[in-house]
């Protein structure tokens, strides 16, 4: 059914007017994020005038001002904490945060952590690029060790973050991990991220060739997005090495991005629980009063 | 479920018209009665009670409370309910007030209407949790980054922090402006009395929503009451599709970071659309100034120990008033200036070492003497400090 | 009329809500009005506690008072740090099972605020039993209008136990005499 989608036909639906060209660089994964978004609204048939998008600072908080939605773009790493009053003042609203690895679980770090524990229904769309891009290449929390950056010149030595490992922990209800240049299962993703009605995240890996790539010499675009062909492996593959897999086999997989979905239950969001409760307290005091006025 | 102000059920959850409780719970009961339907907090002495009371309530009433992970979140969240459709407020003391500055900024840049409560402690740092102080009253006006104007009130009673709270709603939903509860601990923590105001015995000024065609409305820059200086909220959900940053942005909303222009066009109307209401927002009372020759100037809880002093010198002939601000920001200039050309001194007492002092001496003229009683260590000046500093300066 | 109370106690002894309820009793259920302001450590439980009441028939200006016009002590350590403060004419009362060492060279009165609620079989309403003492003793709010704030201030299952505890407590208070 995607492939049937007209390009053309999408962005005149989705883009906002006035807004483009984007600040994205040549190469960059970020401009398909919007594009699977688009892919997955209109799958879903969602009426835009219903969906919030919110995102922090950086070059995929961006992306809320291509797309034709309401759309608060925030402080550097608060997007979630915004949201979560953006979904507390009207829960018909549909969320959507399109955010970074430096925003999210950098700066942005302890909002990702409680939005998720929390269990707030939103979905949110994480572009990791390994790198701060919009400052011109700073180290963040995702680079992998030995990473060059301008603030990890002679490489990094702390270990990333598992950003997806994480979320899963804290009992996220919808975890995926995707790279970017496979269209299908992103969008999939997408899709079943906003159909659950808890915390959904989507890690999609985007390469940066301009911030990232370039220093740490992953060549040309072409052979950039190699690297992440290479260095990616299904969960179900991973698990496969690891537990009937040779030494070498398993060697072999070990420094590689499990990509998959990570976990994807049903469970009641915080305000739908929140909503249960404020029933509950209701209806105890009409009770108790003799009805409510 | 969406809230819906219900007089009824408020005020079942308020109880008895007059009650002995402390400013805090007042504040929270003044958020309840303005239809504050979101509130999002951390807990921080001598704030805390701010906190509890609503969490207590707001469910009651089919509002949200939520304790966020910070006071940088709680904002944060206040900010994008507000986006969403609600009146939303949060209350924080000095350091987390200090927490918020980069998202009341925001607030002030996005235009969006919100009441932060400050039951104001001292430091820097941490200082003295459970202790009121006048720390943040600078911090209010000048403690974002940038150009701003500040729209700041400041009780003086448990009373007050009721009153003034729905003040700051109707502030803040007529400006499209964060606007600041600044009490204390004194305040705060005092327990008075206090009359909770019947539904025709208060004003609500409401949000004005975007009505203007679509394709037409310019969410920065059209309003159909204020001209054009105020614009009407496109409230989330409503179909206007608004794009919100805290960029420097034209008056569709988008990004223009690198023009001069449109820079100077938003942050000159952001700061003018409430320093050209000055005089309408200036709210002071004035106890005994007709024939004064000296004149407290003060706020707050230090308002109380002031007007003891003021009774005692006027029980030993001296010709002395007090005026005080109820509105401290954006500052009454013209009626510090008047004041400084009726009287020859001024004295201001504050629980710092001088903030607003600064403010009254930039507008006083005709040489009248300006100084500062300062008191700092976690109390209120007593009112025989009060008396002395008149008699030194006699 | 204007009259400052300080109680002083230990911290979950509940001085701060003895004082609670007498400001109450004067601003809700009389028609003065009253302010109360409390000092305590940064222990939840254990420690210093005081509250202070005034009552007055005019506004307040400074809420903190300037001269105490009542001193209630419920506790020995109390009792010494706040001493100090006692004027010539200030009206003392002590419980004497908690302020053993209460001589200050005059008269003052001794109650057994504790005692009462031993006999009610709780400890808890020691300072509801207080809270009648002082009412007894000092001729300032209506007992009705104490009682009122009393059974506005309990919760509603200790409510018999906190206005016997009260009563009881205002029939010792009207009783004593300094000693």
């Amino acid at each position: 059914m995607t492939a049937m989608i007209d390009a053309e036909r999408l962005r005149k639906k989705y883009l906002r007017d006035g807004m483009l060209p984007t600040i994205f660089c040549n190469g960059c994964g970020h401009g398909a994020a919007f594009d699977y978004a688009f892919r997955a609204f209109e799958e879903l048939g969602l009426d835009m005038d219903k969906v919030a998008l919110a995102s922090g600072i950086g070059c995929s908080s961006r992306i809320p001002g291509y797309i034709n939605a309401d759309g608060l773009h925030t402080a550097h790493g608060r997007a979630l904490a915004f949201a979560t009053g953006i979904k507390a003042a009207n829960p018909d609203l549909t969320i959507v945060v399109f955010t970074g690895d430096g925003d999210c679980t950098g700066i942005g770090g302890n909002h990702f952590i409680h939005a998720a524990r929390r269990n707030i229904d939103m979905t949110v769309i994480l572009l990791n690029n390994f790198i701060y891009g919009m400052t011109g290449g700073q180290l963040a929390p995702t680079a992998p060790i030995g990473s060059i950056s301008t603030t990890s010149p002679y490489g990094n030595i702390e270990q990333a973050f598992n950003i997806c490992e994480l979320a899963k922990a804290l009992g996220a209800a919808y975890v995926a991990r995707w790279p970017i240049f496979h269209p299908y299962q992103p969008i999939k993703s997408i899709k079943e991220g906003i159909q659950n009605k808890g915390f959904s995240l989507i890690e999609l890996l985007s390469p940066c060739p301009t911030a990232y790539g370039r220093r740490n010499k992953l060549g040309e675009i072409d052979s950039l997005w190699k690297w992440y062909e290479d260095n990616t492996i299904l969960i179900e593959d991973y698990e496969k090495a690891m537990d009937y897999g040779t030494e070498e086999e398993k060697e072999a997989v070990r420094g590689k991005f499990q990509v998959g979905v990570f976990q994807n239950v049903q469970k009641p969001g915080f305000f739908e629980e929140y909503d249960k409760l404020v029933q509950r307290i209701i209806a105890k005091e009409d009770e108790r009063k003799g009805g409510a006025e | 479920m969406r809230y819906e102000r219900d007089p009824a059920r408020i005020r079942k959850v308020l109880g008895d018209k007059v009650q002995f409780v402390q400013g805090d719970m007042a504040a929270a009961y003044g958020g309840l009665l303005a239809g504050c339907s979101f509130f999002g907090g951390y807990p921080i002495t001598p704030a805390s009670e701010v906190a509890e009371g609503i969490a207590r309530m707001l469910p009651r009433v089919k509002g949200t409370f939520i304790q966020m992970e910070d006071e940088i979140g709680s904002l944060a969240a206040v900010i994008g309910a507000a986006w969403g459709g609600a009146k939303a407020m949060t209350s924080t003391s000095g350091p987390g007030f200090s927490l918020m500055m980069e998202n009341y900024g925001y607030a002030i840049m996005t235009e969006t209407p919100c009441v932060i409560v400050n039951v104001q402690r001292t430091g820097p740092s941490t200082g003295q949790p459970t202790l009121g102080a006048q720390g943040d009253m600078m911090q209010v006006r000048w403690g974002t980054h940038g150009d701003v104007e500040a729209i700041a009130l400041a009780p003086s009673t448990v009373q007050e922090c009721l009153d003034l709270t729905i003040e700051a709603f109707n502030l803040s939903e007529k400006y499209r402006h964060p606007v600041c509860l600044m009490a204390d601990g004194e305040i705060g923590h005092l327990r008075e009395k206090l009359v909770i105001p019947d539904e025709d015995e208060m004003t609500l000024i409401e949000r004005v929503p975007a009505t203007i065609d679509k394709d037409k409305f310019l969410p920065f820059g059209n309003s159909q009451t204020r001209d054009n200086k105020v614009p009407d909220f496109p409230t989330f959900g409503t179909g206007y599709r608004t794009y919100v940053t805290g960029l420097t942005h034209n008056k569709k909303g988008f990004p223009a970071t690198d023009k001069q222009r449109d820079h100077e066009e938003l942050i000159t109307r952001l700061v003018t659309k409430i320093s050209d209401d000055r005089e309408k927002l200036t709210n002071v009372e004035r106890v005994e100034l007709d024939d004064a020759e000296t004149a407290f100037v003060t706020y707050g809880a230090s308002a109380r120990p002031t007007e003891s002093a003021v009774a005692t010198a006027r029980k030993n002939g001296m010709k002395v008033g007090m005026l005080r601000l109820k509105t401290v920001w954006p500052f009454p200039r013209r009626t510090i200036e008047e004041l400084s050309k009726k009287v020859n001194k001024i004295i201001v007492p504050e629980m710092n070492l001088g903030q607003i002092v600064h403010s009254v001496r930039e507008y006083s003229c005709d040489g009248c003497e300006v100084t500062l009683a300062p008191k700092v260590g976690g109390e209120m000046h007593l009112p025989d400090e009060l008396f002395g500093y008149l008699e030194a300066r006699k | 009329m204007k009259k400052s109370i300080r109680i002083g106690g230990f911290g979950g002894q509940g001085v701060i809500l003895a004082g609670f309820i007498l400001g109450k009793a004067a601003c809700v259920f009389s028609d003065y009005n009253a302010v109360q302001s409390q000092s305590y450590g940064p222990e939840a439980r254990g420690g210093a506690a005081r509250a202070e009441v005034i009552v007055s028939d005019e506004k307040i200006g400074y809420p903190r008072p300037t001269t105490i016009d009542l001193f209630v002590a419920m506790a020995q350590e109390a009792f010494d740090t706040y001493r100090k403060d006692i004027r010539d004419d200030t009206v003392v009362i002590v419980d004497s099972d908690l302020v053993p060492r209460n001589d200050i060279g005059r008269p003052i009165y001794k109650v057994r605020a504790q005692k009462i609620a031993q006999d009610l079989g709780n400890k808890m309403v020691t300072n509801i039993a207080m809270v009648g003492v002082i009412t007894g003793v000092y001729d300032m709010l209506s007992p009705d209008a104490v009682k009122k704030a009393v059974m506005d201030s309990v919760p509603k299952r200790f409510r018999d136990l906190n206005v016997k505890a009260f009563e009881m407590g205002l029939e010792a208070g009207k009783n004593a005499r300094p000693e």
